[in-house]
């Protein structure tokens, strides 16, 4: 068994060992087998990164064997510089979310854990599948354990956030099977990727495949003006889930693009880069504006993913390399720091059981270790230099104005907004003095919070400080990704 | 004199035939309330049954008995072993639940069963008009008899009743039909009228005429619409054990028997007829799926749902091509559809096997909400229940969503420009399908159960239950191996 077979069926197995194990009785148990699992599937990703050859472009730890020989599926794994770090990302927000859910989650704690273990077995499935329908069966089957932790663990519109989620994004994903099996007839009957990325396709199916990619894709992100489930699912769902949709689900998307959108269809991604420049600068100014007036700290900070991923797919539609690997080092930080904002939104939610900002202010007279925390994570979001939310912001606005000095413009005002909305929040829930009781009773994080924040924190100081191990990686990749794109496929 | 070979073809019939009648006689002597012997011999009499069958679709011969009027090919025996395997499964779930409800007094209930898969056994494996039209009679003679079971129950005898006079005046739409071809090709055996109709010497019009009628009566058999009125209302007023027996293997039989008249006898007529099921599966996707988000009877849901999943075999069957000269796309669309059939009976037994479990003495598990809060009490019938209900909604990696794909992939494979906007119109079908589908799941899942207590099943049903659901996940993960039987099979029938 390969070391991404490993990756993905690890998690799985200790999820369907929790599944069949534990009721809430033996609930201890079944948290250190949930920590064991997702620990030791973290463990099994690191090899990925030690034995990783960054001077190449070519897929890595390649296992590949026949699937369904009926419409010639092969179970056909691999990675290269783009995707080999969010498999490592995905397994270490799972450890981070079953630390999350330890004391909070009282409920069917064994089907917690088993569907953020399965789903962390997913996730890691769709960044390292090389094979068109394996990657729709992972990007599908996510959606059915992220649907059961919104609508049993979530808040008290859980139904209606768990439908919108599941819908809403489901809707993308079929036509973009539609597309896939499109691509499978054109090219003669293969699911192979590669295949596809060399295929030549007229200016029409381009067209069509790029848009039904898009429907997919730009849902996932998610990018204006198809936005509008992210605030309403991060409200209801658990923390656990808020962490994981905004640190990784989100990524799916954007992943999706440099995997699809690009190589398959690079004619029509230059034709319409104008729309999808457009639409990310909405997503950085627009909805930047629409966070500052929540007064929700979820919807606040789900509003701020998606400006900070509107980043994302600017950078890669100026098909810049610095842009591009601007957007993959801000997928990675949003990771962090995104986890971790929606991690200390639920420390707070763990202990007054409101997200509404005004119910809080004063936080830090109590809690002024997890102030602490909370205001390095404040900073990151807004982009402060020296940590993870700088590096790929800066790397995309640079390469925004060498791309067109006003795009360039517009997308730095970002900072400002980015600025203003995580400072004014954090000056209304933590600074002043104490507004009420509530506030007055908090006791400050304990050890294994703390351990928790840590992590995170310790992730978006290495990345700030230390950005060259996550570029490296990517570099090769991303120049052979650019250079595959400029090639036109019309002749 | 019957020659060896019919007897070869027969036999597995004749043991059925045999075997219901003897269990009728045996079953006099029996006593018990839950009539454990007769049951019994009816399962090891299924199982030998489905095992002879498997054994001659193995070798895989084609073999005519009776003077060509029977045929045994491979993919008859696949699903004479798959709806023989069917039956055994219904019984299994429908005993507890019948015996509740007074539906064991007598042995009808497995002797009907009996008879009702010898005639979908006929049916399958008819090469004659007549011969199919028989098997046809046969299995709805016996369908009603099943619904009507439940003689003091009045919603059941109105089903009962119902479903014979629209099920009679399907059958004369058939028989019209047929005696249509037959006066155009001056024969009832299938080969002869499809050489008949290849000739090119026979009056189209009269050919045409006959085939509406023949589609007409085959849609109403398979419930697409127009021609669906009866499944809601006979699936909800049937006791739950009969609604799976008329929904779960007569599906293959009737699936069987498309394929023997449109495919072996009209194929020079597949123009035609592949427009007629394009509008019957457009209508089927639209009606079902809408229709089944208003219900709140679980059972009249599953109906429309079978409607709208109906719909997708139908366009399965109309995706080959015929003018072109590849026969593996033509081979690729029926394989698809044959199985879609197959994996949607296997789903349908898993779900309506947890109704049935559900739906205690005295108490009729039909409402959306008697589902509330399964998962707090059994999460294993539970988790079986969503894998059944994510798989029908087209979820990967449950093997519902091989069966959808495999049908999307032939009709984009057909070549034909419109096909792409058929196949964007049934993935936004199947969009709203999984509304429905995942409202089952929210009820089981994000509700509070109305009663604290666990779900009791006896050994029998669990075992069954548990490899019935675990098929569902298990054939997902590896649906290759029935892909390729499918298409083995379909490519076989098709002498290529």
């Amino acid at each position: 068994m390969g070391l991404l077979s490993l990756a993905i069926w690890t998690p799985i197995a200790f999820g369907l060992v929790l599944l069949a194990l534990g009721r809430d009785e033996q609930a201890p148990a079944v948290r250190w087998l949930a920590l064991v699992g997702a620990v030791v599937s973290f463990l099994v990703t690191l090899p990925l990164y030690t034995q990783f050859d960054t001077s190449t472009a070519a897929m890595q730890f390649v296992e590949n064997a026949a699937w369904i020989d009926r419409f010639n599926v092969k179970y056909h794994l691999g990675v290269d510089g783009i995707s080999l770090w969010f498999v490592l990302l995905t397994a270490f927000i799972n450890v981070i979310v079953v630390i999350a859910g330890w004391e909070v989650i009282t409920r069917r704690v064994n089907q917690y854990m088993a569907a953020f273990l399965i789903l962390s077995g997913l996730m890691i499935g769709v960044f390292s599948t090389l094979d068109g329908l394996l990657f729709y069966v992972f990007f599908e089957a996510t959606l059915i354990p992220m649907y059961l932790i919104i609508g049993i663990w979530g808040g008290p519109n859980k139904i209606y956030a768990a439908f919108k989620f599941f819908l809403y994004t489901l809707m993308g994903s079929l036509l973009m099977l539609v597309a896939l099996i499109f691509l499978y007839t054109k090219s003669g009957g293969s699911f192979d990727m590669a295949t596809w990325h060399a295929l030549r396709l007229d200016s029409t199916s381009q067209t069509l495949l790029f848009f039904a990619f898009f429907a997919a894709f730009a849902v996932k992100v998610p990018m204006w003006p198809v936005h509008t489930w992210l605030p309403d699912v991060h409200v209801e769902a658990p923390t656990g889930g808020s962490a994981v949709l905004a640190a990784i689900m989100l990524k799916l998307g954007a992943y999706g693009f440099l995997r699809f959108s690009l190589p398959i269809a690079p004619d029509a991604a230059h034709e319409w880069a104008w729309l999808m420049i457009a639409l990310s600068l909405t997503a950085v100014v627009y909805v930047g504006l629409v966070a500052m007036v929540q007064e929700d700290m979820k919807k606040l900070v789900a509003y701020s993913s998606v400006a900070h991923m509107g980043f994302v797919t600017l950078g890669f539609f100026i098909f810049i390399d610095l842009g591009m690997s601007g957007g993959l080092v801000q997928m990675i930080a949003h990771g962090f720091v995104s986890g971790a904002m929606f991690l200390s939104i639920g420390v707070l939610y763990d202990r007054v059981h409101s997200r509404e900002i005004a119910s809080y202010g004063g936080v830090v007279n109590t809690m002024p270790k997890f102030a602490a925390f909370s205001l390095f994570f404040a900073m990151a979001n807004c982009g402060l230099p020296g940590t993870a939310g700088f590096v790929g912001e800066w790397m995309v606005i640079l390469a925004a104005v060498k791309f067109n000095f006003w795009i360039g413009a517009a997308a730095a005002t970002a900072l400002i907004f980015g600025a203003a909305y995580t400072l004014w929040m954090f000056k209304r829930v933590y600074l002043g003095p104490v507004v009420n009781d509530d506030v007055k009773a908090l006791k400050d994080i304990d050890a294994r919070e703390f351990l928790m924040l840590a992590l995170l924190a310790a992730a978006v100081l290495w990345m700030g400080v230390y950005p060259k191990p996550f570029t490296d990686v990517m570099d090769v990749s991303v120049a052979q990704l650019l250079k595959h794109v400029a090639i036109s496929k019309l002749n | 004199m019957i020659d060896k070979i019919s007897w070869i073809v027969a036999l597995p019939d004749l043991v059925l035939l045999v075997m219901a009648c003897v269990i009728a006689l045996m079953d006099l002597g029996v006593k018990t309330a839950l009539r454990g012997k007769t049951y019994v011999l009816t399962l090891v009499t299924l199982a030998v049954v489905a095992y002879m069958q498997a054994e001659r679709a193995l070798s895989g011969a084609t073999l005519y008995g009776f003077g060509n009027m029977v045929v045994s090919d491979a993919m008859g025996n696949w699903l004479k072993c798959f709806a023989t395997i069917a039956v055994m499964v219904t019984l299994v779930y429908a005993r507890g639940y019948s015996a509740h409800r007074g539906m064991l007094r007598g042995g009808e209930l497995f002797t009907l069963s009996i008879f009702a898969l010898l005639g979908m056994s006929v049916m399958i494996s008819g090469n004659n008009l007549l011969v199919i039209y028989m098997g046809l009679e046969l299995l709805t003679l016996s369908s009603y008899a099943l619904v009507a079971l439940r003689r003091d129950n009045a919603t059941a005898t109105e089903a009962a009743m119902k479903y014979f006079v629209l099920g009679a005046m399907a059958s004369g739409f058939l028989l019209y039909g047929m005696s249509m071809v037959y006066g155009a090709t001056g024969s009832l055996d299938i080969t002869a009228i499809f050489k008949a109709i290849a000739s090119g010497q026979i009056r189209h019009q009269v050919l045409v005429f006959g085939l509406v009628f023949i589609v007409a009566g085959l849609a109403f058999k398979l419930g697409a619409v127009p021609f669906h009125m009866w499944i809601p209302d006979v699936y909800q007023g049937a006791p739950t054990a009969i609604t799976l027996m008329i929904g779960g293997a007569p599906k293959l039989a009737a699936f069987a028997m498309i394929m023997r008249l449109l495919v072996e006898g009209m194929l020079p007529l597949a123009m035609d007829w592949q427009q007629m099921l394009l509008m019957l599966s457009v209508g089927s996707l639209l009606v079902g799926n809408l229709a089944a988000i208003a219900q709140t009877n679980v059972k009249r849901m599953l109906a429309f749902s079978t409607i709208s999943q109906m719909g997708f075999v139908l366009l399965g069957i109309m995706s080959g091509v015929v003018s072109g000269d590849s026969l593996t796309f033509t081979a690729n669309a029926y394989s698809s559809a044959m199985f879609y059939v197959i994996t949607y009976v296997l789903t349908t037994l898993a779900s309506f096997g947890i109704l049935l479990l559900l739906s205690q003495e005295g108490f009729e598990s039909e409402e959306i909400a008697d589902l509330a809060g399964l998962n707090q009490r059994s999460p294993l019938y539970a988790g079986v229940m969503a894998v059944c209900l994510l798989s029908l909604a087209g979820i990967p990696p449950l093997v519902g969503f091989y069966a959808k794909l495999a049908v999307l992939q032939a009709l984009v494979a057909s070549g034909q420009a419109f096909h792409l906007g058929v196949a964007v119109f049934a993935v936004l079908m199947s969009l709203i399908g999984a509304f429905y589908y995942l409202r089952v799941i929210k009820v089981m899942y994000f509700d509070e159960p109305i009663t604290a207590s666990s779900v009791v099943a006896p050994l029998d049903v669990r075992v069954v239950l548990c490899i019935n659901g675990g098929l569902v996940l298990v054939l997902g993960l590896l649906p290759g191996g029935l892909l390729a039987l499918c298409g083995n099979a379909i490519r076989q029938m098709l002498g290529t």
